[in-house]
């Protein structure tokens, strides 16, 4: 290695354009965001540089931190139902599908991943219309079990609203950890499967005893993609309960409360400097999220490799 | 004994995925359906198919007068196969690049485009807007174009560059004693290669893309550049009271998204099942 390589600029052309675009339309903004949350405008209209003023307004000022812990507070009741609902359902349908010589697993498959393909505007209104009292839809076939008395308008409510949202959303995506489950579950190598059967572990006690604690990785990567989902989710909001997030902002998650923030909303007019306060408290929520899930949670689950 | 145990198990199977199946399907066929009755029957009987005595189009028909869907939908294909072409070239390249060649910062550049997987783009919007308003690009399908393939890079560099490096060196080495250049050996050996993860990237890509109403709503709003789940979400908003123009806009939305999933779908399940975890 004396000689100087040559400068090998093929390796340039071919980074360029994927580093550009994305340090221009990724990166840059990413920073220029947090840059403006420390900044906002006088009365007088002229731009200053306000340190952490803007963060001191959005905790301490009682309009804004109520708006913003109450968005939080419905966040994290969001992620809560995904994890409790989603991923559970998700993994017992994938622990099915894997199930050696099951028939139309592929027909099962592809179907319950169809809500995920669809866009929240479909899902959302889909649902509000379902729901909805004057169409009767959930009322009838309540009515049909004997239950009617256990309807009532759940959209519509305040205490019930955002545990619906939340729902709905898990029949949205339930495809996601069922896929990269059931992906791993088939990953687990025969002989493993072999050996537990030898040893007379079978069926439920097999998937708890071997199956799972190997799957444990995958677990917590859909974990983390609920998480940054969740914290990051406006659409199916905005589409069923528009951007003031209703009923009396029970339903008001990080999302929204950006959305009404940065564009304003009927009377309101938009901050972009408290937009890209409430953007950058939501950037250290997701980043604090991916932190403790890279340096706690990954470094601890054990890997087998096969 | 064994026998019988295993029979229960699979009917309890069946039973749980055929429970949940129904639950997945029901909304849709419940949109689709009634969007053909008239809106007498759409109310008296939400549940029944649509029969001769209360078949009707009248909600197609009012989409089709009201919305401008043809100009939605074309608007959804440029932007979306505009930000395809970019992701899946460039970030083709690029991946290429990160796995083909040693040189200094390999690493670091390959964590640098990491951060966008986990990082949403959407934290950066006020940003994005600002400089959008500073070039003159908002309301243009541009915009969303050059958004989106920001959005799509970084997974699609990170799949990309997993399945190059399982490309056989001896193939590019004989390539390069034949003389052909390091743009040719990528476009004219590697690339084919990689086909099916690029499929794989492209459905993975394609969905969110389709189905984004955030950047719509806000870098994109004007009537001649809106997407079709735009169109939809106003449409929809618009004509809340008219319930077969509502159903009719809805199953028209899922219709192509219905049809490429179905055509897509056995790529998009390899490519989870094989690529994703790892």
């Amino acid at each position: 290695m004396a000689s100087r390589r040559p400068l090998r600029w093929h390796i340039a052309v071919f980074l360029a354009p994927a580093l550009l675009i994305y340090s221009a339309l990724m990166i840059i903004p990413l920073f220029g965001t947090l840059t403006e949350s420390l900044m906002n405008v006088t009365e007088a209209g002229e731009r200053v540089f306000v340190g952490l003023g803007n963060f001191a307004t959005l905790f301490g000022d009682a309009l804004w931190s109520d708006a913003f812990w109450n968005a939080l507070g419905n966040n994290t009741w969001f992620f809560v139902i995904h994890m409790l609902v989603q991923n559970p359902i998700g993994i017992l349908l994938a622990a099915i599908l894997s199930t050696p010589r099951l028939r139309m697993a592929a027909f099962y498959r592809t179907a319950i991943f169809i809500p995920t393909v669809l866009s929240f505007v479909i899902v959302g209104f889909v649902w509000k219309l379902i729901l909805s009292p004057i169409w009767g839809i959930a009322p009838g076939m309540l009515d049909f079990i004997g239950l009617k008395s256990l309807f009532a308008p759940w959209l519509g409510k305040e205490q019930y609203a955002l545990t619906t949202l939340a729902l709905i959303s898990v029949w949205q995506f339930i495809g996601i950890p069922m896929m990269l489950i059931y992906a791993a579950l088939l990953s687990i190598p025969d002989e493993v499967i072999e050996a537990a059967e030898m040893d007379g572990i079978t069926g439920a006690s097999q998937f708890w005893k071997i199956k799972l604690p190997l799957i444990l990785p995958s677990i917590g990567i859909i974990s983390i993609l609920t998480f940054v989902g969740n914290f990051n989710a406006f659409d199916l909001i905005y589409v069923a309960q528009g951007a003031l997030a209703g009923p009396d902002y029970a339903t008001d998650i990080l999302g929204t409360f950006l959305y009404r923030t940065f564009f304003g909303f009927q009377l309101q007019l938009g901050d972009p400097h408290m937009g890209a306060t409430i953007a950058t408290a939501m950037f250290f929520i997701i980043l604090t999220g991916v932190c403790v899930y890279l340096f706690l949670i990954q470094t601890r689950l054990r890997r087998y490799q096969f | 004994m064994q026998a019988r145990q295993n029979l229960g198990r699979t009917i309890a199977a069946h039973a749980v995925l055929i429970t949940w199946t129904l639950v997945a399907l029901f909304p849709v066929f419940v949109i689709v359906v009634n969007s053909f009755k008239s809106r007498k029957a759409i109310f008296a009987d939400p549940l029944s198919l649509p029969l001769p005595s209360n078949f009707d189009m009248v909600g197609y028909t009012t989409v089709m007068h009201q919305g401008d869907f043809f100009q939605y939908f074309l608007n959804s294909m440029i932007v979306t196969v505009g930000s395809l072409f970019c992701v899946l070239l460039f970030g083709a390249m690029a991946a290429f690049a990160l796995s083909e060649y040693r040189f200094k910062g390999n690493t670091l550049m390959g964590l640098y485009l990491a951060l966008g997987i986990m990082i949403p783009i959407r934290l950066g919007t006020v940003a994005i807007l600002q400089m959008m308003v500073a070039t003159g690009l908002v309301n243009t399908r541009t915009a969303l174009v050059l958004v989106y393939s920001a959005q799509g890079l970084p997974l699609a560099v990170f799949i990309l560059s997993e399945f190059m490096r399982t490309v056989s060196d001896d193939l590019k080495n004989a390539g390069r004693i034949d003389g052909l250049s390091e743009y040719t050996i990528f476009f004219r050996l590697v690339l084919p290669l990689v086909r099916p993860a690029m499929a794989t990237v492209a459905v993975f890509t394609m969905i969110p893309i389709w189905n984004d109403l955030w950047f719509p709503l806000i870098l994109a709003p004007g009537e001649e550049v809106k997407t079709i789940t735009l169109g939809s979400q106003v449409f929809i908003g618009q004509f809340v009271t008219d319930w077969n123009a509502v159903l009719a806009a809805l199953s028209l939305a899922i219709l192509p998204v219905l049809v490429l999933y179905l055509l897509f779908s056995r790529q998009l399940i390899r490519g989870i099942t094989a690529g994703a975890v790892k």
